[in-house]
């Protein structure tokens, strides 16, 4: 067995950090990406450019102000304490926060794009044929961006697999716990245990590309753009 | 307020662009909303329909109150029972023809939903029940998203310009199923055109829009031949008289049809005599005598009083008509006016060189 039990932990914490980041960002940037497609307001570009600051943000910048915000003294630290959570950072929960915020743009973008698509005179035609803004939601918004929903998830997916410097900073390296693929790689190259670090490596290349290889032969609308 | 008219009040601005209209429409046929592009028609459509949220004012449709800005209530579009066909049909790419149907069909919220067959067999869209939007032709799009929209039972439909995005053949094929629409429906109908002809073939009502205000309203026949009016002055400027089909001369193709004691001839196909016709009667075919001829190959010549004259540059005059209580236009020119001693009040002979049938 080339991948030892330390290696198996660090791949199930992995995927299952990369579900559960995955499925809260579908649900919560939905919306997000619904009123960045639909809005006129005028701090939508703000707004935007929140999102998308992960894009370019050393993950290292970003894990740093997550640690501090998250700490004993930090708002949210105060916030999670006062809730009788205690801290997040080194937890499981405090990588899932830190995962969606990481990962954020890589959903809303993809959702944002197919909202914009959907022209608004399909919405106008569902609303005179009685359904309501949710009903519309639901029977015609989501159909019509299905392309999109499954870019952002493979997206969100994949990019949360491939995070490293944002858990090194706020989960550090606890076996079970915060410990995924990307910090066991580098441990082992650390400890110079090059074979297990390759097993590692080449799998999340292979993993990484098979995803993107769905995404773009599977995928109608990238194929478009392609 | 009334339970039989459409009462409406309705503002709305925007830069470069103002709607002010009060209307109040009669609550059976086809109220057509007329004017040059840009002149508020689809805003005001919309309007109406609750898709311009910042439209302000009053809306009473047949007793039911679907906005009214001084007391806060705004009914969001889909709570008012109409149905919309959009210029370009905006039909759901996703759905079926069928599940396009079946969408606001579902929604009505009625114990007895409309009975699909008789709408679909009504637009001829049987076959094309398990196809897909995209796989339609433009005039066949339109006859699923009437169709659509009539099984929304809706109280009031709104059409804006179902016919601005088909090509002419195919505006040809699909005037007869408004035509039917028309005769078949027991709700009023908005439509919104720029196109006189396509008003002409349909409307009952007519309310002409300049640059978002009422210019005028009116029945169609009776607004068409007023000189003050922009109807009248274009090339194409025509009446329409509604007739019924007094006799059929088979041997000639003839039809004879009879309105306000008055007669005229006209070539046609086999009509049954009591049936209701639209005859469109355009200003350039009608010439002015002073004596009636009886060696000439015009079949129509009937007695007319001069109501109006108005000059229209450069050489050509257009005179308005009294037939015994129908209003008729002529357009002469200059010349002929002159020569003719037309004026106001002057009795002469109307010659029609050409009749059309429009139904």
């Amino acid at each position: 067995m080339p991948l030892s039990d330390a290696d198996l932990a660090a791949i199930w914490l992995t995927l299952k950090l990369a579900t559960l980041t995955t499925a809260l960002l579908l649900v919560a940037g939905t919306p997000l990406a619904w009123w960045l497609a639909r809005t006129a307001a005028r701090w939508k570009g703000t707004v935007s450019a929140v999102v998308a600051l992960p894009l370019v943000l050393p993950p290292t910048v970003l894990g740093f102000y997550l640690l501090v915000a998250m700490g004993p003294a930090g708002p949210l630290g105060k916030l999670t304490q006062a809730a009788g959570l205690g801290t997040l950072p080194f937890t499981f929960a405090g990588l899932v926060l830190a995962s969606c915020l990481y990962s954020l743009p890589f959903v809303v973008q993809p959702l944002q794009n197919a909202f914009t698509a959907i022209p608004e005179r399909l919405l106008e035609a569902a609303a005179t044929l009685r359904a309501s803004p949710l009903d519309t939601f639901f029977h015609v918004v989501v159909p019509l961006a299905r392309p999109g929903f499954l870019t952002a998830a493979v997206l969100g997916f994949a990019h949360t697999v491939g995070e490293f410097g944002v858990v090194l900073m706020i989960g550090g390296n606890i076996p079970e716990k915060t410990r995924v693929v990307s910090v066991q790689i580098y441990d082992h190259v650390e400890a110079l245990e090059y074979s297990q670090a390759h097993w590692l490596a080449g799998g999340m290349l292979v993993f990484s590309f098979v995803v993107l290889l769905a995404l773009y032969t599977l995928n109608p609308a990238m194929r478009r753009q392609t | 307020m009334s339970a039989d008219s459409i009462e409406l009040r309705l503002q709305l601005t925007r830069t470069n662009f103002a709607l002010d209209v009060a209307l109040r429409l009669p609550a059976r046929g086809v109220s057509a909303i007329f004017g040059a592009s840009g002149s508020g028609k689809t805003t005001l459509l919309r309007a109406v329909a609750g898709l311009e949220r910042c439209a302000r004012g009053r809306l009473d449709v047949g007793g039911e109150v679907w906005q009214d800005s001084a007391a806060g209530i705004f009914v969001p579009s889909h709570k008012r029972s109409l149905g919309y066909v959009f210029q370009d049909a905006a039909l759901f790419p996703h759905l079926s023809v069928r599940e396009n149907l079946a969408f606001g069909r579902r929604r009505t919220g009625d114990a007895t939903p409309p009975d699909a067959a008789a709408v679909v067999a009504l637009l001829d869209i049987g076959p094309l029940l398990d196809r897909r939007p995209d796989s339609l032709s433009g005039g066949e799009q339109q006859r699923v998203a009437i169709a659509r929209a009539l099984l929304a039972k809706p109280r009031l439909l709104l059409m804006d310009e179902p016919l601005a995005a088909l090509d002419e053949q195919r505006k040809a094929e699909f005037l007869p199923w408004l035509e039917t629409l028309h005769d078949e429906l027991d709700i009023p109908v908005l439509y919104v055109s720029h196109a006189l002809p396509e008003v002409a073939r349909l409307a009952d009502h007519l309310v002409l829009l300049e640059q978002g205000r009422v210019r005028a309203e009116g029945a169609l026949a009776e607004l068409l031949p007023r000189l003050d009016l922009p109807l009248s002055h274009g090339e194409e400027a025509f009446v329409v008289i509604a007739a019924t089909v007094g006799a059929y001369d088979a041997d000639y193709a003839l039809a004879r049809l009879d309105f306000a004691g008055q007669s005229l001839w006209a070539p046609s196909a086999p009509r049954i005599p009591g049936a209701a016709v639209r005859v469109r009667i355009q200003a350039r075919d009608v010439s002015l005598a002073l004596a009636p001829h009886d060696d000439s190959s015009i079949l129509n010549t009937l007695p007319a009083t001069i109501t109006a004259l108005e000059e229209q540059p450069p050489g050509r005059v257009l005179a308005g008509l009294d037939i015994g209580g129908t209003a008729l236009l002529a357009r002469v020119t200059k010349r002929s006016s002159a020569f003719l001693g037309l004026t106001r009040g002057k009795t002469l002979q109307a010659q029609i060189k050409s009749v059309a049938l429009l139904d």
